[in-house]
């Protein structure tokens, strides 16, 4: 219990410090309203920050091993955390940098408006992109191919049991880990972006419909999404799949699970066509083309859609995500994509005991933690990508 | 009035205002000064800093906005050095608010009485039954029904006119120093508005309270203030006393908002007795649900003619449009174009029917596609009436854009969010104008406008209606619009038709005792006005109350 | 009759009306199964015999309406039928006494509860309290930090959470256990603290959610004219936000809440099967991989039920929190 009372301790301390942090600025600036109406919860924010800030620094500079040779695992994490976020960040920049000196006016200006979040989004986006679409031609082995050497550890270091063929080490058959998550991205994300497709594609039309429709239409389409919604959709998918996997297994199991799972999803997307759809329609434009005697196909394509398209973007980023967690947790508990198909999700699940060694040995444990961080980098960038978007159509709506 | 000590000293204030990461300027230097008890009139158009510098009084600024440059100082006292503390202090005591909108202005979880004596219990200023009691005598004052009742209702219990007085006994509560009143009368109909101006006034001059008056309505602000202060885009354009002001305004702008009032188009001889109407409504009785909202509403509209329907909020105006388009077929009735009955129901219509009758709405914003461009807006019409395609639709649109004014080499290719709040206007003519029309359904087309913009809109639509032949049905509340362009009035309420006729006549008494009640509450330019129709009426004889008696 | 009551009857008629279909739709998808339970349970080599007593055990020579009459009825009472993996136990090995699925969820259910209820009681306060601050302070470097930071918490997978949480507070630093290792009769601290990892990694990802929900609804609310009436009449800080925000922000506030309870009911899953932790959601995977229906069908239907019962609350709550409609015109 040590540890609670030494975080109660710092915590007591910081308080402290943020009160002389305060009382010290009223002295300094000569009571510059600035420190004088400065609330005390911002001062001990203050403070907090830099006491973390600096526990960060000062873990960054402790030596990664004893005199012994013992590595000390936390500060090898920490550096690898550190050094990750400034790379990004630094990757960010340059990237955004780039967007402002190349391309059209119209990317130019989007660029220059851009928040580094964004940037770093769309570059890892852009990323995985590659990394799917090529996964053939950049991974050293097949996503099936099993090597006699099992168990290798990453790090490429044949005195610590590594192999300079496999950089991230093999698995528990003998399979290159390294080639196998470059082909997760493109099983996981490509299927996740095909469910994503498949649910647009269904719940969208069914939501304009009911948009323009109205009445009954509406009325059955509606009820019918709220008893689908009424049941969770990770819970819902489990108890489909189980129907499913009586019919077929392996590939076709996995087909199955695209399926079901775009079904599912369809009905928030339905929730968010149909809405966006009700607010044009009510429209006075709408209005005038109706009375211009306009016939349904022009009022949905060229007065409804073009104005839906920025709500639907974002829509489209944000589901992706959800379905790709989701896609992600079922092969986690190994009822989503099937052997033989590489697959993030399934990683994590195979590679987690390896976790268990990261005290003495940090780099065996970063294999499932590199699976599991690829699922969490994508949608982590997505989800900035939208945040962006989200903020710059509310922006422009004042 | 010039002899009493200075309240208020605003000196070279410069606010900015944040948009997409950059401050913009909203205010570029102003200066300001009030005497105790006088109070200040701060006109200007929409976007010319009124509220923004009416805060900035109380050292005030909304997030987003600061005071980059200048000082004020409230009776000696340093706002913008003040500790917020201090700022507490005067605020609600000696410094009050009224908002434009009292329905969010008042917290709806609390009773009316609860938020009147919060100020003064907050400022040790009395006791809270005191407040209370205090409380109904300034309701009874500012003549709300039931004074002694109805502070114990929650905000959503009572009307608008009534929350608004409300408001303004909340300001009274600590009987402070100033008073701002920010657009206090703009979301209220005209009968309702002249009764709250009436309290308003009286309240102040009872209690000598300074007050700074904000509106964009020049005759409200000659009716309540000593002086009037123009404001345009940020910067002063000139200061004097009322009087002066309204006799002999100074500079170009001024004198342009004030000629605003005086256009009138030439009167048009009465049409033929046997000519036959271009629109002709006969009886038609329409509901939403089962409720009737119109009832047996008649009036012909004739060729070249302008028929103006007015009336207040929900006397069934609009509803009346939405029945002639056919969006609302009427339960009851017949509509007739050139004689020969129309189908009731929109589609049931053929394209020339529809291409006959057009329609120019209130909000250019959400009458516009926001995803076509200019060019596509109005060709549309152009390309589906008329089939023109390729070169011969350009030149049609050209045209079209030449008549309304706007260069199309300029404007062609923009989206309707590059354009001003006129040029949409004057877009949406445009676009009814394609089909070539004989009638055009303008519902409120100047209300969403500034006086200058509206005055513009009116006048293209003069010059139009000579030069096409057109017949409008003018949906208007504003008599000044009515007086401007109409030829023939059609007075709605509840549904119902209370009167109608020649403009001439309907200018001239004896009228209905509605359309006289309507007439009578429209405020005129006359600083004198207000007093001499209280004086001529008596206080129980306008605004609702009045409104009230007829039923 | 007040017509909030009336509004209040409306919405818990309608969330039984809700269940009911939710039941139906369950039932309806577990039949549609193809070839036969009992020859499921059996496996191939099972005699005629055997498999047509079984179907008649469990009625399946019944029509479809009467099954599904007859399954509802049973979950009423409590009864949710026998796991095949007990029947074929039974069936195969003769063993003497029967668990029902009931006897299996029970014990099971009141730990998951637990795990749930120890997460809303770290969570609600936490991520309220957050909210609020970054709401006040918005746009400041805290509200930014907090921004990126749980934008990167809703975008991490549970697991991820989870094994990150592992390796630094049992492998690195041990602190916490990693496996959840509970038994019965287990004294409250030690059950306390073996539940503390799972709870936390709910806590993370629940926070997140519910924290970015709180931030929103605090500055719609302090962006409302009547916010700004109470600065301008020179009202205390903190009674602003007891009195004039407080009273409004319940509503959304407790929407946020039950909104996020009812998606711990997702998170649940996958974290109980991370740290094997012995509740609800570890036995519904494993009976999704056995194809056990009836656990499967009960364990679905306790989920739905709980989803709907919070959905149901959080609607019944913000309407008896809304002025507007406690005090009618």
């Amino acid at each position: 219990m040590s540890v609670w009372l030494n975080i109660a301790l710092a915590l007591a301390v910081v308080a402290v410090l943020g009160w002389v942090f305060r009382f010290a600025g009223q002295k300094a600036t000569g009571n510059n309203p600035y420190f004088r109406d400065m609330p005390y919860a911002v001062a001990f924010g203050f403070a907090l920050a830099v006491v973390l800030i600096l526990a960060g620094v000062w873990l960054y500079f402790q030596p990664a091993a004893n005199e012994q040779g013992v590595p000390a695992p936390s500060v090898i994490f920490w550096r690898w955390a550190v050094h990750f976020v400034a790379g990004s960040a630094v990757a960010a920049f340059l990237f955004r940098l780039a967007g402002r000196h190349v391309g059209t006016g119209a990317s130019r200006k989007l660029f220059r408006q851009m928040p580094l979040t964004a940037a770093f989004g769309i570059l890892v986006v852009l990323i995985y992109a590659v990394l799917a679409i090529f996964a053939a031609f950049i991974a050293p082995h097949g996503q099936e191919q099993v090597f006699a050497q099992a168990n290798v550890v990453p790090g490429g270091n044949p005195a610590l049991g590594g192999n300079p063929e496999f950089p991230l080490g093999t698995d528990q058959i003998g399979r290159d880990i390294l080639s196998r998550l470059i082909y997760g991205a493109q099983n996981t994300v490509g299927i996740a972006f095909a469910t994503t497709v498949l649910a647009f594609l269904l719940g969208g039309t069914l939501g304009f419909l009911a948009a323009v429709l109205r009445g009954w239409t509406d009325q059955i389409l509606s009820r019918g999404v709220d008893v689908l919604m009424a049941i969770p959709s990770l819970i819902f998918s489990l108890l489909l799949i189980t129907v499913a996997s009586a019919w077929v297994t392996g590939t076709g199991l996995t087909v199955a699970m695209v399926v079901i799972i775009a079904v599912i999803d369809s009905t928030r997307v339905y929730r968010l066509a149909r809405a966006v759809g009700m607010n044009i329609v009510v429209m006075d434009y709408i209005e005038a083309a109706k009375l211009r005697g306009e016939g349904m196909g022009y009022l949905i394509f060229k007065e409804i859609l073009p104005n839906a398209t920025a709500p639907l973007l974002a829509e489209f980023g944000l589901r992706f995500c959800f379905v790709f967690l989701t896609i992600s947790a079922l092969s986690f508990l190994g009822l989503g994509i099937q052997p033989p198909l590489a697959d993030w999700g399934t990683m994590v699940k195979d590679l987690s005991a390896f976790i268990n060694y990261a005290a003495f040995a940090p780099q065996i444990a970063s294999a499932p933690l590199l699976a599991a961080g690829a699922i969490a980098l994508l949608t982590v960038a997505v989800n900035f990508v939208v945040d962006w978007m989200l903020h710059r159509s509310s922006g422009l709506k004042e | 009035m010039s002899d009493r000590a200075t309240l208020v000293e605003m000196r070279g204030i410069h606010m900015e205002g944040r948009s997409d990461e950059t401050w913009m300027p909203i205010i570029k230097g102003v200066d300001l000064t009030l005497k105790k008890g006088e109070v200040l009139g701060l006109i200007g158009e929409s976007g010319a800093g009124k509220s923004t510098l009416g805060l900035a009084a109380m050292g005030f600024t909304r997030d987003g906005v600061r005071i980059s440059q200048g000082s004020v100082h409230f009776d000696g006292i340093d706002l913008l050095a003040a500790s917020a503390e201090q700022k507490r202090q005067l605020l609600g005591k000696r410094i009050a608010y009224v908002a434009q909108s009292a329905a969010a202005s008042f917290n709806p979880a609390h009773k009316l009485i609860d938020q009147h004596s919060e100020a003064p219990l907050a400022h040790g200023v009395s006791g809270k039954s005191e407040a209370e009691q205090d409380g109904m005598e300034l309701y009874r004052k500012l003549r709300l029904p039931n004074p002694d009742e109805i502070g114990f209702r929650y905000p959503h219990q009572v009307s608008g006119g009534q929350l608004q007085r409300a408001m303004t006994a909340m300001a009274m509560s600590c009987r402070p120093d100033l008073i701002i009143f920010d657009e206090p009368t703009t979301a209220l109909d005209v009968t309702t508005q002249i009764e709250v101006l009436a309290a308003i006034r009286n309240i102040v001059e009872e209690f000598d309270t300074a007050a700074i008056y904000i509106t964009h309505d020049l005759a409200v602000v000659a009716q309540m203030a000593d002086r009037i202060k123009v404001l345009l885009k940020g910067d002063e354009v000139e200061e004097a006393e009322t009087r002066e002001m309204l006799s002999n305004p100074k500079e170009d702008y001024t004198k342009s908002l004030w000629a605003v009032r005086e256009f009138q188009r030439p009167a048009k001889a009465a049409p033929a007795v046997d000519a036959v109407p271009v629109v002709s409504v006969q009886g038609i009785t329409a509901a939403y649900g089962k409720m009737d909202v119109l009832k047996d509403v008649s009036f012909d509209i004739h060729a070249g003619r302008t028929v103006a329907v007015v009336g207040e909020s929900g006397s069934g105006k609009s509803t009346t449009a939405r029945c002639i388009t056919g969006l609302l077929p009427p339960r009851i009735g017949v509509i007739e174009f050139d004689g020969k009955p129309l189908p009731l129901d929109y589609r049931k219509r053929t394209r020339d029917e529809l291409r006959q009758a057009q329609m120019i709405y209130q909000m250019a914003d959400t009458a516009l596609n926001p995803r076509q461009r200019i060019r596509d807006i109005i060709g549309r019409p152009v390309e589906f009436y008329s089939g023109l395609k390729g070169r011969a639709k350009r030149e049609r649109v050209d045209e079209l854009l030449e008549q309304i004014e706007l260069p199309a080499a300029q404007f062609g290719d923009r989206l309707p969010s590059e354009l001003s709040g006129g040029q949409k206007q004057r877009i949406g003519i445009a676009r009814a104008l394609a089909a070539e029309p004989k009638f055009i359904i303008c519902d409120e087309v100047t209300s969403a406008l500034d006086q200058l913009v509206a005055e513009g809109i009116l006048r293209l639509l003069a010059r139009l209606q000579d030069e096409l032949g057109l017949s409008y049905m003018f949906i208007t509340h504003d008599l000044a619009t009515v007086r401007s362009i109409a030829d023939e009035v059609v007075v709605m309420k509840e549904g119902k038709v209370v009167e109608q006729g020649p403009k001439a006549e309907m200018f001239q008494p004896p009228h209905h005792p509605y359309t006289d009640l309507l007439l009578s509450s429209v405020p005129e330019m006359d600083p004198d006005w207000l007093t001499n129709l209280l004086a001529e009426r008596g206080v129980e004889n306008i605004g609702d109350a009045a409104s009230a008696q007829m039923d | 009759m007040n017509p909030v009551f009336k509004i209040i009857l409306q919405r818990l008629a309608l969330g039984l009306l809700t269940l009911l279909i939710v039941s139906f739709v369950i039932f309806t998808a577990v039949n549609l199964l193809p070839g036969d339970f009992a020859q499921a349970i059996l496996g191939q080599s099972a005699t005629p015999e055997a498999i047509a007593s079984i179907r008649r055990d469990l009625g399946l020579d019944q029509p479809f309406f009467a099954r599904y009459f007859v399954w509802l009825g049973d979950m009423l009472q409590g009864d949710l039928g026998v796991s095949y993996a007990q029947l074929n136990f039974q069936t195969n090995m003769g063993a003497a006494e029967l668990k029902t699925v009931a006897d299996q969820i029970a014990p099971r259910f009141a730990n998951t509860m637990f795990l749930a209820g120890v997460t809303a009681a770290i969570a609600v306060p936490f991520a309220v309290g957050l909210g609020v601050l970054a709401a006040l302070y918005r746009n400041s470097v805290f509200d930014k930090v907090a921004n990126i930071s749980t934008l990167t918490s809703i975008s991490s997978p549970e697991f991820f959470l989870a094994y990150i949480l592992v390796l630094f507070l049992a492998v690195l630093n041990p602190l916490l256990p990693s496996i959840a290792n509970i038994y019965q009769g287990i004294p409250f601290t030690d059950r306390l603290i073996a539940t503390l990892l799972p709870a936390l990694t709910l806590t993370l990802v629940v926070t997140a959610h519910m924290m970015r929900m709180t931030r929103a609804a605090i500055i719609n609310l302090l962006a409302s004219p009547y916010i700004e009436m109470a600065r301008l009449k020179g009202v205390k800080p903190l009674r602003i936000i007891t009195h004039h925000a407080l009273p409004n922000a319940w509503a959304p506030i407790i929407n946020v809440i039950a909104l996020n309870l009812a998606y711990l009911i997702t998170g649940v899953v996958v974290v109980e099967v991370v740290f094997n932790y012995p509740g609800i959601g570890q036995l519904f995977v494993d009976a999704v991989k056995n194809r056990d229906i009836p656990v499967v069908q009960a364990c679905c239907l306790i989920f739905a039920g709980a989803y709907i019962l919070l959905n149901l609350a959080a609607d019944i709550l913000s309407i008896l929190t809304n002025p507007r409609l406690r005090h009618p015109k």
